[in-house]
């Protein structure tokens, strides 16, 4: 019993009045002057944190209970379809000031600075619209295969969702992800500068099994159109190889059905190519032998070259990389050890190899890949750090299966110039400044 | 018994579906390529094609196509030499007579702009337009373009030798390592692994006027793990700030739904958004200022629904509003409602 009662004093327990006998109120005395002697012999000549530490014998929040320790917890199903720790709250799609005229036609970006693993939370994933989102009523949904078919066919959400599928984890990145960058940097954080990518699992029928049922013209068919069945009525050239190769007409991701500002209830998904491909609210599919130059191929989405022509067409999301912790606008808080982490994709295949460099590019060494390492899909990568205190450079540089190897901005603007706008893929630099906060840098 | 497994050369799933009738593919099937497949029959003249744009398209993107302020512009930075040649001049670095590029100078094809106004315009009631209006309207920019004198009518007959005098026509390339999955890219990097050759100067950063340009970045990251947000609403600290004291966390609390949030939604759904700001003008006033404008209007309500289903101008300037016919009647009134009492 006085043993007992020695451990539970010292710390501040409110109690009711007269709760303990005289006698064992004595035990206690006695037990609380031992406490505050030790504490005294140990404070010299320590550092802050540790007198802090020591002063309470131990944290808090380890002496003393809780509320979720001690109180009754929430109802099962509380909240039917689930949502983040509030304490979760800060990570969400942002806008970038500046780039937003009109918020029908914007864009929001992933917190990537926030994720691990390889898989974007339906949540967090990035939205692109042109003219608005929607929430369509799937049971009015319809697809249809026209154009050199031998069979024009429409399609209800009941018939698609009955064809044989599949699930396959892919990487979807808008063209313009980087684009604030082609010039010099313009903006603080990872979310900003590479947020306009996600990487998901996706459901769904692959276009082929639909083009083989409509019996598509194997002779004349050199490429389809992908529609939607919003107000921008999103159209996109694809060349027929690639739509009997690995495009998906999806209607899950992440084993739900697609968000409404993803698509929903059905939307191309386009593996390696630019996110403008991934067709929304997909309604319609024409077979044809020609490109179509549509609005997103013709004015928007194409590559300015230095001598002033376009590069029209170039949808491939080529290899890249880039650290997300620690990264541009996060603070270190002290010196030591870091687990450096970050992601890595390619548009043609998947990534053999992340290196990582602290000092700016002149010293690398090969990262850790942690998970799977799936075809046009995020791979995440570490790293073991230890930061001494002095101004340091962070950059990672992916390689491909192709042997691709991740280029340098400056590598970049060589070939293209500085007016590019889209498929900025370069190596991104963080300054670790002494205070131990990461700012966005160029340097090559 | 009775199962049958599949396995025949024609799967059994190849009758899912249904064919689609002759008068659902006219419906859908509206694109329009580059060698005019597509273009229905019909025509528009450039004097019919302004009325239209007055009337639709220049609140957004000006009287004359030249408009920076809600979308880029449409008009502007090509010459006369420049139709001859069918490479725009001005796209060349440095050479530019615009301070930005505009629509005109980069595309290349005819049929692009005529499948964009048809298919996305007016960007607040897409496909509202008919044929012959969209053969206008499309007029109407060529001639602001210089493209085709003011008397010209367009048509499904002569679009192709317009298409002649497009001003950027020779201007696209296609490169087809950048469209193949198997291509090799223009740009080559090697894997150097030690002493690397790095250029040590920092090329760019961010001014120290923009560390809040994002915001607070505290307020962006999880309040957990080995890094927090910087706290861009103070100047950077001197040194490292450690874990004791622990830094500040700042938690962003969900923006609680208030009164008028339903309207709000309405608002953005309609578009109302893109041209009025809450408490600011963007193309026409803020929904503040049309409510302390018409606060003592008697019928203030029903005057609101006019304004928005017939559209108007005058009121705030020059600038046209179209009209909101697409609006719901209950919509309509709810959002006046709400401008009514305040546009709280």
């Amino acid at each position: 019993m006085s043993k007992d009662l020695s451990e539970v004093i010292g710390r501040v327990l409110p109690a009711p009045e007269n709760f303990l006998s005289p006698e064992k109120l004595e035990t206690a005395r006695k037990a609380r002057r031992r406490f505050m002697g030790n504490a005294l012999a140990m404070g010299a000549g320590v550092a802050a944190s540790a007198k802090a530490f020591a002063a309470t014998e131990g944290e808090d929040v380890i002496l003393k209970l809780p509320a979720h320790s001690t109180g009754l917890g929430q109802s099962v199903a509380t909240d039917g379809y689930g949502k983040p720790s509030k304490w979760e709250a800060n990570l969400q799609r942002r806008q970038s000031p500046g780039l937003t005229r009109v918020n029908q036609a914007s864009v929001s970006f992933t917190p990537l600075q926030g994720l691990f693993g390889i898989i974007t939370p339906s949540g967090l994933h990035f939205e692109r619209h042109h003219q608005g989102w929607w929430d369509i009523d799937p049971s009015k949904h319809r697809l249809m295969i026209n154009g050199l078919v031998k069979r024009e066919r429409v399609f209800t959400m009941d018939d698609l969702m009955r064809l044989p599928s599949v699930s396959r984890i892919h990487f979807i990145e808008c063209g313009a992800n980087g684009a604030t960058e082609w010039g010099n940097v313009a903006v603080p954080t990872v979310q900003y500068t590479h947020g306009m990518t996600s990487c998901s699992e996706f459901t769904g029928v692959l276009l082929s099994t639909l083009l083989d049922m409509c019996g598509y013209d194997k002779k004349a068919a050199k490429f389809v159109l992908a529609e939607g069945a919003d107000g921008s009525s999103m159209t996109r050239t694809i060349d027929i190889e690639r739509a009997m190769d690995d495009c998906i007409v999806a209607w899950a991701m992440n084993g739900e059905m697609l968000r409404p500002e993803n698509g929903y209830p059905l939307r191309l998904v386009v593996p390696g190519i630019q996110g403008v491909s991934w067709v929304k609210y997909l309604r319609r599919i024409e077979v044809g032998d020609q490109k179509y130059a549509t609005k997103d191929e013709a004015v928007h989405y194409i590559d300015q070259m230095p001598d002033g022509s376009h590069r029209q067409y170039t949808g491939i999301q080529e290899c890249k990389s880039v650290v997300t912790t620690p990264s541009g606008g996060q603070t270190l808080l002290d010196k030591g050890y870091y687990n450096v982490s970050g992601l890595a994709w390619s548009g043609r295949g998947s990534i053999k190899r992340v290196d990582v460099s602290v000092d700016g590019g002149r010293n690398w060494r090969t990262a850790r890949l942690e998970g799977p390492t799936l075809t046009k899909a995020f791979t995440r990568f570490n790293i073991d750090w230890v930061w001494d205190g002095k101004p340091a450079i962070l950059q990672s540089r992916a390689i491909d299966s192709t042997g691709y190897v991740q280029p340098k901005i400056n590598q970049l603007r060589a070939v293209r110039g500085t007016r590019s706008v889209y498929h900025q893929n370069a190596i991104q630099s963080w300054l670790v400044s002494e205070n131990g906060e990461v700012s966005n840098v160029q340097v090559y | 018994m009775g199962a049958t497994w599949v396995h025949a050369a024609e799967p059994a799933w190849h009758n899912v579906g249904r064919d689609a009738t002759r008068a659902e593919v006219k419906a859908w099937d509206i694109d329009v390529r580059p060698d005019f497949k597509g273009l229905p029959a019909g025509s528009g003249s450039v004097n019919a094609g302004a009325d239209i744009w007055e009337d639709k398209c220049a609140s957004c993107h000006g009287s004359f196509g030249e408009s920076n302020e809600t979308f880029t512009p449409i008009i502007g930075g090509t010459t006369k030499e420049d139709i001859k040649t069918g490479r725009v001049a001005g796209l060349v670095e440095g050479k530019s007579i615009v301070p930005q590029k505009t629509t005109i100078m980069k595309v290349a094809t005819l049929s692009t702009i005529w499948d964009y106004i048809n298919r996305a315009m007016p960007w607040n009631a897409p496909k509202t337009l008919s044929t012959d209006e969209v053969y206008s309207v499309t007029a109407y920019l060529l001639n602001l373009a210089s493209i085709v004198p003011g008397d010209f009518t367009l048509s499904d007959k002569n679009i192709a030798d317009v298409q002649k005098l497009m001003p950027n026509r020779n201007g696209m390339v296609f490169y087809e390592p950048l469209w193949k999955a198997n291509g090799k890219g223009d740009v080559k990097n090697v894997a150097c692994m030690k002493n690397c050759e790095v250029d040590p100067t920092v090329h760019s950063s961010l001014p120290a006027f923009a560390r809040d340009a994002h915001g607070n970045i505290a307020e962006q990251n999880r309040l957990i793990g080995p890094v927090r947000g910087a706290d861009t609403t103070v100047p950077p600290p001197k040194g490292v700030v450690g874990s004791v004291p622990p830094p500040k966390a700042v938690l962003v609390a969900a923006a609680p739904a208030g009164e008028g949030a339903a309207v709000k939604g309405l608002l953005e759904a309609n578009a109302c958004t893109a041209c009025h700001g809450m408490k600011n003008k963007i193309v026409g006033p803020g929904f503040n200022e049309i409510a302390i404008k018409h606060k003592d209007k008697a019928d203030i309500e029903a005057y609101l629904v006019d304004k928005i289903k017939s559209g108007g101008s005058g009121v705030y300037g020059p600038t046209p509003m179209p009209p909101q016919a697409q609006l719901k009647e209950e919509d309509a009134r709810a959002i006046a409602k709400w401008i009514a009492s305040g546009a709280p």
